[in-house]
C-alpha cells in the first residue's frame, strides 16, 4: 500500500507517496535529507530525534510520517533562517551546551517545548522538562547553564 | 527500526472506525502511537492493517459527568496531568499521567491506548485498579463498561476484545474525606515503572474507613494489594498503621514478583514496602488525616 502525504517542513509543503510504515523520522532524514533530526536509541527513550510538530515536541522516531500528513513540522535546519541561530541555538553556543552535538537538535526543541510553557524554570524544572533527552558527553551541567541563559534572554 | 509493513487506515468518526476494524480482520488501532509503535518497529506486534483513530474529535477531552469525570480516551498524558478538575478528584491520577515517560511523550500517549496496551510497567492502569475507575468501550454488540479491576488480565492483556475500541475512562467522583496518590520508582532512562503504587484511603472520624491500594511494575499485570488494604481499613492512619500494613505487600507479592536485568525480584519485593508506605501516606494526607 502507498499513501499519499503532505507535510510542511521548515514552511515548505511536500506532497509524497510513502509507505504506512514509513516513521517520521525516517520521512525527514531520507526522504527530504534533513538529517539534522538524529536517530539515537530508535526507541522514544533518548530524545535525539525530537521536532516539533504542529508546536509540540514529538519524538519523530515514535510518529509514522502517516500520522503527521496535513501537519507542520519544524526541524533544526528550520529553526533560524541560513546563517543565523535561534537565541536558543545561541544560549547552547555560548555556554557550551554540547560537545559532540548528537543530542543538540533533540534538546533545543525540548528546550523550546519547555520556554514556551514556563519562561522562567528553576534548575529543576529543567532537568525535568528534559529526562526525555539523553547525553553522553556534558553530564548535563552546561545545558541546564544553556537552557537558563536562553531563558533570561526571553527565548521561546 | 522499520515494522513490518501495514495498510493504514484513517478514522473519521467512532463509527468509522468500527467499520474499519469490522472490515479488517487483524487490524491495531492507533492513537497516539507511544505504545503500538515501539511494539511494531521491535516486530513484536506486526498488524496486517492499522486503523488510525488520533483524530476523531468525540473521543477526545475531560468532563465531568454525573458520577464523576470522564476522560475521552484519545486524551493526552499531559492534558489528564495538567486538568484541575483531575487534579482536584483525582488527584494520583494527574500525579500518575505527569510522570509517564517525558514530556514529548506525555504529549503525543494517550489514556485509551495505554490501557489497551497494559504494558506491567505502565501507570496509568495502577492508578484506575485503586481509584476504582470504569473503562468504556464499544463494540458491535454495543457499549458496555468494565470495571478497571478485572480489565487487567496479564502481560500487555486485557478483557478487550479485538472488535472493541476504548471510548473513554470514567474515574468516580472523590467521597467526603478521600485522598489518593501515587508514587512511582522510575527505570531512569525509560521513566517505565520498576515499582508504581497507588493508594487511596478514606477516613470517617479519624478511622480508615475505606482503602483500595494497587501495585505496578513489579507485578504481571495492575493488581489491588488486598493484604494492605485489609489491614488498613477499621484502623488509623498514623505512620505506625500505614508502616504495618505496608508490610502486608509480601503477602500480595507472593511468587508474581517480575526482576530483570536492572532490578532483581528480590530487591522489589525488598523495595515495595517502602512505596507502599509513602503512597498510603500521600492520600491519607489528601484526605486530611496526616
Amino acid at each position: 500500500m502507498e499513501l499519499s502525504v503532505s507535510l510542511t517542513v521548515n514552511g515548505r509543503r511536500y506532497d509524497r507517496q510513502i509507505e504506512p510504515r514509513l516513521l517520521l523520522v525516517h520521512f525527514l532524514r531520507d526522504t527530504l535529507n534533513l538529517t539534522g533530526t538524529k536517530i539515537g536509541c530508535d526507541t522514544s527513550q533518548c530524545g535525539a530525534c525530537t521536532v516539533m510538530l504542529d508546536g509540540v515536541a514529538v519524538k519523530s522516531c515514535t510518529c509514522l510520517a502517516a500520522q503527521a500528513d496535513g501537519s507542520s513540522v519544524t526541524t533544526i535546519e528550520g529553526l533560524a533562517p541560513d546563517g543565523q541561530l535561534d537565541r536558543v541555538q545561541e544560549a547552547f553556543w555560548e555556554k557550551h551546551g554540547l560537545q559532540c552535538g548528537f543530542c543538540t537538535p533533540g534538546m533545543i526543541f525540548a528546550t523550546k517545548a519547555l520556554l514556551a510553557a514556563n519562561s522562567n524554570p528553576s534548575a529543576e524544572q529543567i532537568r525535568h522538562a528534559l529526562e526525555g533527552n539523553m547525553c553522553r558527553c556534558t553530564g548535563y551541567q552546561n545545558i541546564v547553564r544553556s537552557v537558563q541563559a536562553a531563558a533570561a534572554a526571553g527565548a521561546r | 527500526m522499520y515494522s513490518a509493513n501495514f495498510d493504514y487506515h484513517r478514522a473519521k468518526s467512532l463509527s468509522d472506525a468500527q467499520r474499519l476494524l469490522a472490515s479488517n480482520p487483524g487490524a491495531k488501532l492507533l492513537a497516539g502511537g507511544h505504545s503500538l509503535i515501539p511494539l511494531m518497529k521491535l516486530r513484536l506486534a506486526s498488524p496486517s492493517a492499522v486503523v488510525d483513530i488520533g483524530r476523531i474529535p468525540e473521543l477526545r477531552g475531560i468532563s465531568k459527568s454525573g458520577d464523576g469525570i470522564r476522560i475521552g480516551s484519545l486524551t493526552t498524558h499531559a492534558e489528564i496531568a495538567a486538568s484541575a478538575d483531575v487534579q482536584k478528584s483525582a488527584a494520583a491520577l494527574a500525579e500518575a499521567a505527569g510522570l509517564v515517560g517525558d514530556p514529548a511523550v506525555r504529549s503525543r500517549g494517550t489514556i485509551g491506548g495505554n490501557v489497551a496496551h497494559a504494558d506491567p510497567a505502565s501507570d496509568l492502569p495502577t492508578v484506575l485498579v485503586a481509584l476504582d475507575a470504569k473503562i468504556v468501550a464499544i463494540g458491535p454488540k454495543g457499549e458496555r463498561t468494565i470495571s478497571a479491576d478485572g480489565f487487567f488480565t496479564g502481560i500487555m492483556s486485557t478483557t478487550l476484545a479485538d472488535d472493541e475500541v476504548i471510548t473513554a475512562i470514567v474515574v468516580p467522583a472523590l467521597a467526603k474525606e478521600q485522598g489518593s496518590a501515587y508514587v512511582k520508582f522510575s527505570h531512569p532512562a525509560s521513566r517505565y515503572a520498576v515499582i508504581g503504587v497507588a493508594a487511596s484511603v478514606t477516613s470517617s472520624g479519624g478511622t480508615c474507613s475505606a482503602a483500595r491500594v494497587a501495585l505496578g511494575g513489579l507485578v504481571p499485570h495492575a493488581t489491588r494489594a488486598n493484604a494492605v488494604e485489609k489491614a488498613l481499613v477499621g484502623g488509623g492512619l498514623d505512620t505506625t498503621a500505614i508502616g504495618t500494613a505496608a508490610a502486608k505487600v509480601g503477602t500480595d507479592l507472593g511468587n508474581e514478583v517480575t526482576g530483570d536485568i536492572f532490578a532483581s525480584a528480590e530487591y522489589r519485593t525488598a523495595v515495595a514496602p517502602v512505596y507502599v508506605k509513602r503512597a498510603i501516606a500521600a492520600a491519607a494526607a489528601r484526605a486530611g488525616l496526616a
